[in-house]
C-alpha cells in the first residue's frame, strides 16, 4: 500500500512536471509515410529511422519548438529494386544529403486538439515553408500527434533528369506522419 | 475444297479471335522486353501499359467466352480422332489461360505494392494484400503460365497452317477477316 502510494505520489509530480522538460518520441508508435503518384497508381512509402526533438506544452503552443530529422536512406517502399533506385542522385541523393529536416517556426491553435504548424521543411538541400495541421490525441500518457501535408518533390528536385516528367511521377506527394510522445502536458 | 459460307466463324468471334491474338502477341513481347530495363519511365510506362493491355485482355476474353458459349461454332474440318482430341483440349487450355495469364499478372501486381490502375485513371481492386513473399511466389507463376498460353498459341497456328497447307481443307477461311 505504502509502495503504491509512493508510486502514485511519484506519477502525479511527473505529470506535473513533464511540460517542464522536453517530450520523447516514442519510435514503436511513430510513423512517417508517403504516398507517391506514378501514372496514376498510388506507391506507399515510409521511413524506418528518424526524430524528434519536441518543446511543447498544449497551454503554451506558441512557445513550442518542433524539430524533425528523416534518415533517407531507410526508406521503405515495398520493393528492394525501388529502395535501391531512390537513395540515387536523382531522387533522395542520400550519400550528400543522408537527412531531411523540419523546423517549427510558429505553432499556434486551430481548435479543441488541434494546432497548426508552419516551419521550413529541408530535403536535399532545398528547403521551403510548410503549414502542416497537426491533430493531438491523448491516452494511457501516450500523446499522439497525427497529420499530413502535401509536398512539391520537384520544388525539391526529388525525381531528377529522365524522372521531372510529371505525368510519369506526380509532382504532388502526400506525407503522413503519427508521432508517439510521452510527457506532453494534459490538453 | 474450302468450307462454304455458312461454316465460317461469325464476324464478332472472327473480329474478336484477331483483335486479342494481337493483344495478347503483343503484351507477350512487352512482358519479355521490359523485364531486361532498368529502372527508368520507359521502363514504369511499359509496365503500366502491359498491366492496362492486360486488363484489356481479361475483359474481352470475358466477351469472347460468353459469344463463344452462346453462338455454334463451325464444325470440325475431317481430321484423325486424335487430332480433334488435340485440337480440343489446345482451345481449352487457351481460353483458360486467356484468363489464367492476366489473372496471375494483376495479382503479382497487387502483391507487390502497385494496384492497377487501368489507363491511369481507373482504380481496380487488390484481390490479393501487399506481400512480398507471395509476390515472389506469383511472379514465375505469370511467367509459366504467359510461355505457356505462347507455346500453346504457336502449336495453335502451326496446326492451322498445316491443315489449311498441307491438308488443303480452306481451314483458315472459316477465321479469316472481311466477307466470306
Amino acid at each position: 500500500m505504502k509502495t503504491y502510494l509512493l508510486v502514485s505520489a511519484l506519477s502525479v509530480a511527473a505529470l506535473f512536471a513533464a511540460p517542464a522538460c522536453a517530450q520523447q518520441l516514442v519510435p514503436a508508435g511513430s510513423e512517417i509515410a508517403f504516398t507517391s503518384k506514378q501514372m496514376g497508381v498510388p506507391v506507399d512509402g515510409k521511413f524506418r529511422k528518424f526524430d524528434a526533438q519536441v518543446v511543447f506544452d498544449p497551454k503554451k503552443p506558441e512557445a513550442a519548438k518542433i524539430a524533425f530529422s528523416i534518415d533517407l536512406a531507410s526508406v521503405s517502399l515495398g520493393a528492394a529494386e525501388t529502395e535501391a533506385e531512390v537513395v540515387k542522385p536523382d531522387w533522395f541523393d542520400t550519400k550528400k544529403f543522408p537527412q531531411a529536416s523540419f523546423q517549427s517556426a510558429a505553432v499556434k491553435t486551430a481548435g479543441a486538439g488541434k494546432f497548426e504548424v508552419t516551419g521550413k521543411l529541408t530535403i536535399k538541400g532545398a528547403s521551403q515553408n510548410v503549414v502542416v495541421p497537426v491533430a493531438l490525441a491523448q491516452s494511457g500518457g501516450i500523446t499522439t500527434a497525427t497529420g499530413g501535408f502535401v509536398l512539391k518533390r520537384l520544388d525539391f528536385r526529388i525525381g531528377d533528369g529522365d524522372w521531372k516528367d510529371t505525368s510519369m511521377v506526380a509532382n504532388d506527394v502526400q506525407v503522413k506522419f503519427k508521432l508517439a510522445l510521452t510527457g506532453v502536458g494534459a490538453l | 475444297m474450302s468450307p462454304s459460307p455458312s461454316v465460317r466463324y461469325t464476324g464478332p468471334a472472327i473480329a474478336l479471335h484477331w483483335l486479342l491474338a494481337l493483344a495478347i502477341v503483343g503484351s507477350f513481347c512487352v512482358g519479355l522486353y521490359m523485364t531486361e530495363l532498368p529502372i527508368s519511365p520507359q521502363r514504369l510506362k511499359l509496365y503500366n501499359w502491359h498491366k492496362w493491355a492486360g486488363i484489356c485482355i481479361l475483359a474481352l476474353s470475358a466477351l469472347r467466352l460468353l459469344w463463344r458459349l452462346t453462338h455454334q461454332p463451325p464444325a470440325d474440318v475431317p481430321m484423325p480422332a486424335w487430332q480433334r482430341r488435340a485440337s480440343h483440349a489446345v482451345h481449352g487450355l487457351l481460353y483458360g489461360l486467356f484468363f489464367a495469364v492476366p489473372l496471375a499478372g494483376w495479382a503479382y501486381s497487387s502483391a507487390a505494392g502497385f494496384p492497377v490502375v487501368v489507363f491511369g485513371v481507373l482504380p481496380l481492386p487488390d484481390f490479393v494484400s501487399p506481400d512480398k513473399a507471395l509476390a515472389e511466389a506469383i511472379k514465375p507463376l505469370h511467367k509459366i503460365l504467359a510461355f505457356t498460353l505462347a507455346a500453346l498459341a504457336l502449336a495453335h497456328v502451326g496446326a492451322a497452317l498445316k491443315h489449311h497447307f498441307v491438308d488443303r481443307d480452306g481451314l483458315l477461311d472459316r477465321m479469316r477477316p472481311g466477307r466470306a
